[in-house]
C-alpha cells in the first residue's frame, strides 16, 4: 500500500510514477511528484519505481483562468 | 465614412513617461461636455500603484454612497499601471477597468487585452475617467499624436462590435500601417438591454489585416458605455518604441524578458500549449476532474461528447503559426482565432469573418453548460456575443440557468415565446441571443440582464418556484459564475464567493491545491491561500500585466528546486516581477511588498462595497455550488458522494437520494460558515467581512472618508475576539 495525496493506494511490485498516476487517472500535463519527500524529474516519470509504503504526492500546478 | 461632427475639442500636452508613470490621469464628462487633465500624487502611486488601484481611486472621488451604475455621476475608469506598455517581459499590455456594476451595484473591475491600455499612457494618462451622459451617440478620440480630445457625433450605422472597430480603425488611420497604432474600445446593440454588456478592447493584426477584439468582459462595463451613449472609444498613437515607458534599468528588463521568452519557447509545447490552443487547452483537463460546467453545472462531465470539444479539435479551427500577442512581446501567444469562419445564423449571416477565441470559458459557457458540442456551433456564438457586446461568461452561464428552469417546467414555451430552451437546444438558444440584442423580446431582455434579475422575474411573472431557483442559480453578488465546477473544493467555495466582486476566478483558482493535491486540509490553510492568491493575483492588476505567463507555463526546475506548496507560487516567476517592477520603477520593492501592494487596494476595494451597499455587502453562494441539489445529480457519482456522507460519519445505507442530499448540504452550509470566518479573520475583516480599522491603519488606507465607512457600518459584537 502507498499513500497518494493522502489517500491510499494498492502497491504492486515494479510500480512506476507513471502508472500511479494513470491509476489515478491524473492527466494534467503540469504535475510535480515527490516520494517520501524526494523530486522526481518528469523525464523519468516511466522509470522511476515507487517503493511499497511511500508517500507520494502528485502536485497539480495551479492552473485555470 | 463621412467625416464626423466635432462636438467638443480640447487640447493639451503630453506628459512624458517617466518609471512607468504619466503622472497625469484625463476626466472627461461626456454630458457637459467637459476635460480636466489631474495631476498624479506620489501618494496616490505609493498607495493605490496604479491600474485597477488607480481606477478604484479616482471612482471613490466620483460616486455618491447613493450612486447607482446608470446615475451620470457613475463613471467607466480605464488604466494599465506602471508596467503596461513594456515590449521586453510577456504579457504587459493590459487594461483594467472599474465601474459600478450594473449586474451587482458595487465596483467592478475587469481586464483587456488588446493595445488601449499602452497606447492611452503613451497619450499621456496613467488613467481615463469617463463621467456624465451624452445626449446623443457620440465617439470620444484620445489623439496623443496631436494632443487633442474630442468628443464626435456617431454617424456610425452598426453600432456592434466588429462594424464599429473595423470602420473607426479605417476612419482614423491615414492608411493600412498606421491601423495598428489605433485602439477601439466597443459595446454593441445587446448592451443597451443587457446587464452584462462588455467592452472589447481592439488591437490590429498586420497579418490577418483585420481588427482583433479583446474583451474587458464581465461586470457590465459596456452596459454603462450604452448608457452614456458612448458608440466607441478610440485612441492613436503612433510613434511606438521600444522604451516609452522610460524605465530605470533597460538592461535588467531586457534581461529577465529574454530568460521568459526561452522558458516559453522550450517548454510551452510540452506544458500548457497555450501557442496552439490558448487557455482550450483546458477543456478535456477539466472534464477528466469533474470540473466541466455541464447543464447548469449539474455535472462536471461528459464523457460522451467531450472528445468533440477537445483541445486537439480547437487546435485544428484556430489558424497556427501566427504571432497572436495581444500586445507586443508577448511570445506566449495565446489570443487565438479562427479565420475564414463564415457565419450561418442573424445579420452577419454569410460573411467570412476572423472570431478571436473561443478561449476555455467560452468553450465551457456557451458549450458544455448549456449543453452544446458543436465547436462551430460555439464558435458563432462567441463571435456574436462579441459582436452584439455581451460578456461571454455571464451569457452562457445565464442561458445554462434558463435551460434548467424550462426542463423543469418552471417556465415554458409560453414564457419564453415560443423558444423550446432545452439543454442543446442549438438553433432556439441561438435565435435567443439574437432577440437579445434585438432588445425588443420581453423574455429575452429579462435573460439579458443576468440570473439575479430573472429569479425574481421569474417568480413574479411566470410564478416559478423561487426556492428551486435560488438553490440552482449560479451568481454570487449578482454575478454570474465562471466556468468551473466548486462543488467539491471548499477553498474554491471561497475562491469564487468570497471575492471582491463575484464569482470570477481571477482573485483565486484552488480547485487543483484543495480538492487533488490536498495541500489545504485546514480552514486555517484554505484562509491563507484565501489571503495569499487573491492579493499576490490582484498585484498583475495594479501593474498592468497578463495572469497567464505567471503559470501557465513554469521553469523546468520548478518542481524540483521548490517544495511542493511553493511550488505552486512559480517562486521564479515572482522574483521575474519583482525584477521588473523594480526596473521600470526604480523603487526597489522585495518579494513582500507584492502582497501588501496589494493588500492596500484590496482592502479599499472591500471598504468601497461595503459603502456601496451600505453595510450590506454580503456574500452568498447558491446550493449548487457546494453540492449536488437533485437526485440525478448525485446519481451520477453515487459512489463518490456516499464516500464523502461516511468521510464524516453518516451512513449512506437506507437513505433516500434526497435524505443523502439535505445531509450533505446541512454539512456543507456548515462548512461554508467556517470557511468565511476563517477567511474574514485571516484578511483582518470582522464577522460581517468589514475590514476592521486595525487593518487600514496597518495598510496606511486610514484616510477619513475611508475610516468613515468602516465606523458607520462596524458593531462591536462583529469583532473577532
Ligand atoms: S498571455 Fe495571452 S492573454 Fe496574456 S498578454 Fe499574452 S497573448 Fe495576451
Amino acid at each position: 500500500m502507498i499513500t497518494v495525496n493522502g489517500e491510499p493506494l494498492d502497491w504492486k511490485p515494479g510500480m512506476t510514477v507513471q502508472d500511479v498516476l494513470d491509476a489515478k487517472r491524473y492527466t494534467f500535463r503540469m504535475i510535480g511528484v515527490w516520494i517520501n519527500d524526494r523530486p522526481v524529474p518528469k523525464n523519468e516519470f516511466t522509470t522511476t519505481e515507487v517503493p511499497d509504503g511511500a508517500v507520494v504526492q502528485a502536485v497539480h500546478m495551479v492552473s485555470g483562468g | 465614412m463621412e467625416k464626423m461632427k466635432v462636438l467638443a475639442e480640447w487640447t493639451y500636452t503630453p506628459a512624458p513617461i517617466e518609471r512607468g508613470y504619466t503622472r497625469k490621469t484625463l476626466y472627461v464628462n461626456v454630458g457637459e461636455p467637459r476635460m480636466e487633465i489631474k495631476d498624479v500624487s506620489q501618494d496616490m502611486i505609493d498607495t493605490f500603484t496604479g491600474g485597477r488601484g488607480f481606477d478604484l481611486k479616482l471612482l471613490w472621488d466620483a460616486v455618491k454612497d447613493t450612486t447607482k451604475w446608470n446615475d451620470p455621476e457613475n463613471e467607466i475608469v480605464l488604466s494599465g499601471g506602471p508596467l503596461c506598455g513594456i515590449t521586453q517581459y510577456p504579457g504587459a499590455g493590459k487594461c483594467y477597468a472599474a465601474f459600478i456594476s450594473p449586474l451587482s451595484g458595487q465596483t467592478y473591475d475587469s481586464n483587456s487585452g488588446g493595445y488601449w491600455g499602452p497606447l492611452s499612457k503613451f497619450s499621456g494618462f496613467d488613467a481615463v475617467e469617463i463621467q456624465g451622459k451624452a445626449e446623443r451617440d457620440i465617439i470620444l478620440f484620445i489623439n496623443g499624436d496631436e494632443g487633442k480630445i474630442q468628443i464626435l457625433e456617431s454617424n456610425l450605422k452598426d453600432l456592434n462590435a466588429y462594424a464599429v472597430t473595423e470602420t473607426l480603425h479605417e476612419y482614423f488611420a491615414v492608411d493600412e500601417a498606421d491601423k495598428r497604432n489605433i485602439s477601439v474600445i466597443s459595446t454593441g446593440k445587446a448592451a443597451e438591454t443587457s446587464y452584462y454588456g462588455c467592452m472589447n478592447m481592439s488591437f490590429y493584426d498586420t497579418r490577418r489585416k483585420v481588427a482583433r477584439l479583446k474583451q474587458a468582459g464581465r461586470g457590465g462595463g459596456g452596459t454603462i458605455m450604452r448608457d452614456k451613449k458612448i458608440a466607441a472609444m478610440v485612441v492613436k498613437f503612433s510613434k511606438m518604441g521600444g522604451n516609452l515607458n522610460n524605465v530605470v534599468d533597460l538592461d535588467t528588463l531586457q534581461k529577465v524578458g529574454v530568460k521568459l521568452h526561452k522558458e516559453i519557447h522550450d517548454l510551452d509545447d510540452v506544458q500548457c500549449k497555450m501557442r496552439k490552443v490558448g487557455t482550450a487547452h483546458l477543456n478535456e483537463i477539466m472534464d477528466e476532474y469533474h470540473l466541466l460546467p455541464t447543464n447548469n453545472y449539474k455535472f462536471g462531465q461528459n464523457p460522451a461528447e467531450i472528445a468533440k470539444i477537445h483541445s486537439a479539435v480547437y487546435e485544428r479551427l484556430f489558424t497556427q503559426g501566427m504571432p497572436d500577442g495581444c500586445w507586443y512581446g508577448c511570445s506566449m501567444s495565446c489570443a487565438k482565432a479562427v479565420d475564414g469562419f463564415t457565419v450561418q445564423t442573424g445579420p452577419c449571416k454569410g460573411e467570412k469573418v476572423t472570431v478571436d477565441g473561443p478561449e476555455y470559458e467560452t468553450v465551457a459557457a456557451l458549450g458544455s453548460n448549456i449543453g452544446v458540442y458543436d465547436p462551430l456551433w460555439t464558435i458563432e456564438a462567441n463571435f456574436y456575443a462579441d459582436h452584439y457586446g455581451m460578456d461571454t461568461i455571464s451569457l452562457g452561464t445565464a442561458i445554462a440557468f434558463v435551460c434548467e428552469c424550462y426542463e423543469l417546467g418552471l417556465i415554458n414555451r409560453n414564457d419564453t415565446n415560443g423558444l423550446d430552451l432545452k439543454f442543446g437546444n442549438k438553433d432556439d438558444i441561438m435565435e435567443l441571443i439574437h432577440r437579445m440584442a434585438a432588445g425588443k423580446d420581453e423574455f429575452a431582455s429579462m435573460v439579458a440582464k443576468g440570473i439575479r434579475y430573472m429569479k425574481k422575474a421569474f417568480a413574479e411573472k411566470f410564478k416559478a418556484d423561487a426556492r428551486t431557483m435560488e438553490a440552482i442559480g449560479m451568481e454570487g453578488q449578482g454575478v454570474e459564475t465562471s466556468e468551473y465546477v466548486p462543488k467539491e473544493s471548499i477553498a474554491q467555495w471561497g475562491g469564487y464567493y468570497l471575492t471582491l466582486k463575484g464569482p470570477q476566478h481571477d482573485e483565486a483558482w484552488l480547485i487543483f491545491m484543495d480538492m487533488v493535491n490536498k495541500q489545504l486540509p485546514t480552514f486555517e490553510d484554505k484562509a491563507e491561500a484565501l489571503h495569499y492568491f487573491p492579493n499576490f493575483r490582484t498585484w498583475f492588476s495594479l501593474v498592468g500585466l497578463c495572469k497567464l505567463p505567471w503559470n501557465d507555463v513554469e521553469p523546468a526546475n520548478n518542481r524540483i528546486v521548490n517544495e511542493p506548496r511553493e511550488a505552486a507560487k512559480v517562486p521564479e516567476h515572482v522574483q521575474n516581477y519583482v525584477d521588473i517592477f523594480n526596473a521600470v520603477t526604480g523603487k526597489g520593492i522585495r518579494k513582500e511588498d507584492i502582497i501588501t501592494m496589494s493588500e492596500k487596494v484590496y482592502n479599499f476595494q472591500r471598504v468601497f462595497q461595503v459603502r456601496m451597499k451600505q453595510g450590506e455587502a454580503f456574500h452568498n453562494i447558491p446550493l449548487r455550488a457546494l453540492g449536488p441539489v437533485f437526485p440525478d445529480e448525485w446519481e451520477a457519482r453515487r459512489e463518490y458522494y456516499d464516500g464523502k456522507l461516511r468521510e464524516i460519519g453518516i451512513d449512506p445505507s437506507g437513505l433516500s437520494t434526497e435524505e443523502k442530499i439535505k445531509k450533505l448540504q446541512e454539512y456543507r452550509l456548515g462548512m461554508w460558515e467556517g470557511l468565511k470566518m476563517a477567511v474574514y479573520k485571516r484578511r483582518g475583516w470582522n464577522k460581517k467581512g468589514i475590514p476592521t480599522l486595525e487593518t487600514l491603519k496597518r495598510l496606511g488606507i486610514d484616510y477619513p472618508d475611508v475610516v468613515a465607512v468602516v465606523e458607520k457600518y462596524s458593531k462591536p459584537e462583529d469583532n473577532f475576539e
